[in-house]
């Protein structure tokens, strides 16, 4: 191991975190500002100018409430569910491709923390783990609703996991390999996946809103009818660290939806710019562009929220069990049928 | 059953077609409505900067008043203190000395009078009781404040200023 290659990746992690950190913090202030604009108001404006320094406010004021700890609850899962929560929320961007290669001071260095060829299990594996930081907390808290929400959590994740797994095994089919760098490179230009998979993109975008338990699957939290679910029993940072987890795992989701379906970095006559660059600078568009799109659904996930009203929990079961999983099969035979019909068109 | 007054109106439900059983046309319909409402007018009222219009007979803070020559017209009788439901006016009166005379109208004055903002309900029944028409609910909202002791209002924020200053933010203001 070389010096600069420790250098590199630990300042590539350094800023991802920071990164992270942010994005999670200002998409509390953008929810709020987002929800206030399709209602004719104009969100917070006081904090700064554009209410900016909003979550700089929410956050002091979380550090210094008072930390409750109900009698009842078992200590020790009662810090650990939140701690997980943000923990494992945290674990998805590793394998993220933000941008193509970088050359700087003639070193080429990736803009990934880390390429491993599972990339798309790895990140399956980290999300499916966020239902524990739910379950420990909500179990801990020794409160009905708080189980109840739990317990929502849980089946709802697992329920719509197999759908969102089933979608990308057609995607997978399209693009025959299991890392996030291949699969970004693949899309070279503008052949985004969901160009070839738009059902999958459609499956995979609704087993997102459910897996980041974002309205209109919000049946764990569910202020209306569990008063906060799993979050019912917390409070200051604790309360905090399972917003911050929510938010994170929404830019995640954003993340991989645009890496998976929408290109990554790759947009539109990429290969003009990058002539006319060079290597150093051109990358850095193809990481802004890649923002873009991650801002975008991240807009585009709270757009959502303040339009749909929230699903009955049968209708949830339903609508998961009954319609998306024998889509996504059918999604999965359709692109079998279409890549080995090709294949025998090409031979012939 | 057959209506009596003839106004009921049964609904008739089809069921769903195949796209409506879709939900995601009635869904981009809904966001379509949505993100046309980002750009309409917005409804809010920057508070302290701007404020919403009034009625003529708002009742807002209270003003004790002076006359014409200037002297308090409050002669602490205690009739407000008395009418008020919410028990939140209070006073101390005095005796006017010699030489008084151009500060307070009556013989006899309020050396001390507050009220409670934070009992105050603004119904304006002090209003309607004073005999001396000396005090008015026609003052702006009541500002926030920290501290509950900061909601009592003495004579010092309650009567009105002498006309000699008014005069002269008047001209100020010209």
């Amino acid at each position: 191991m070389e010096l600069e290659f420790l250098i590199e990746k630990t300042a590539l992690v350094l800023v991802l975190f920071v990164l992270t950190l942010t994005i999670a913090a200002y998409s509390t202030w953008a929810e709020r500002k987002v929800a206030a604009w399709l209602q004719d108001r104009v969100g917070p404006n006081r904090a700064g100018p554009f209410g900016l320094l909003q979550p700089l406010a929410d956050g002091g004021k979380m550090f210094f409430k008072e930390e409750i700890i109900p009698s009842g609850a078992n200590k020790y899962l009662f810090i650990a569910g939140p701690s997980l929560a943000l923990l494992v929320s945290f674990l998805g961007t590793a394998v993220i491709p933000f941008g193509q290669n970088i050359e700087i001071f003639g070193r080429v260095v990736p803009l990934q923390v880390t390429d491993i060829n599972v990339g798309i299990l790895y990140i399956f594996g980290v999300v499916s783990l966020g239902v524990y930081g739910i379950m420990i907390g909500g179990w801990a808290s020794n409160n009905k609703y708080s189980l109840m929400g739990a317990i929502r959590g849980a089946s709802q994740n697992i329920s719509y996991e197999i759908a969102m797994g089933l979608s990308i095994i057609a995607l997978l089919m399209v693009t025959n390999t299991l890392s996030f760098k291949e699969i970004a490179a693949q899309q070279h230009g503008w052949h985004w996946n969901v160009l070839y998979q738009p059902l999958g993109f459609l499956i995979f975008l609704i087993c997102a809103f459910a897996e980041t338990n974002r309205v209109p699957f919000d049946l764990p939290e569910c202020e209306t009818e569990l008063i906060g679910g799993y979050q019912t029993e917390y409070s200051a940072f604790k309360m905090g660290a399972y917003m911050f987890a929510e938010y994170i795992n929404m830019f995640v989701s954003s993340v991989v939806m645009a890496v998976l379906y929408f290109g990554g970095y790759n947009y539109p006559g990429m290969d003009a710019v990058n002539q006319a660059l060079g290597p150093t600078w051109s990358p850095l568009i193809g990481v802004g562009v890649m923002f873009f799109k991650i801002i975008a659904f991240i807009f585009f996930f709270m757009w959502v929220r303040w339009t749909v009203p929230r699903f009955r929990y049968d209708q949830l079961m339903d609508l998961g069990w009954k319609v998306l999983i024998p889509l996504a099969i059918a999604n999965i035979v359709i692109t079998a049928i279409v890549i080995v019909g090709f294949d025998l068109f090409n031979k012939l | 059953m057959e209506s009596l007054s003839g106004r009921k109106k049964v609904l008739e439900q089809k069921p769903m077609n195949f796209w409506e059983r879709m939900y995601l046309p009635a869904i981009f319909k809904g966001m379509a409505i949505t993100f046309s409402h980002m750009f309409k007018k917005k409804e809010t009222i920057h508070y302290p900067e701007q404020q919403r219009e009034f009625s003529e007979n708002w009742r807002g803070m209270h003003s004790l008043k002076r006359d014409e020559h200037g002297r308090e017209r409050c002669t602490a009788c205690g009739l407000c203190a008395l009418s008020c439901p919410a028990e939140a006016i209070t006073m101390i009166s005095a005796e006017r000395a010699k030489g008084e005379e151009h500060l307070y109208r009556e013989e006899k004055y309020a050396a001390v009078y507050e009220i409670n903002m934070l009992r105050c309900i603004f119904c304006g029944l002090c209003e309607e009781a004073c005999p001396k028409e000396a005090i008015y609910l026609d003052g702006p909202i009541v500002p926030s404040d920290y501290l509950r002791k900061d909601f009592i209002y003495g004579k010092d924020k309650l009567v009105e200023k002498p006309l000699k200053e008014i005069e002269a933010e008047k001209a100020m203001s010209r």
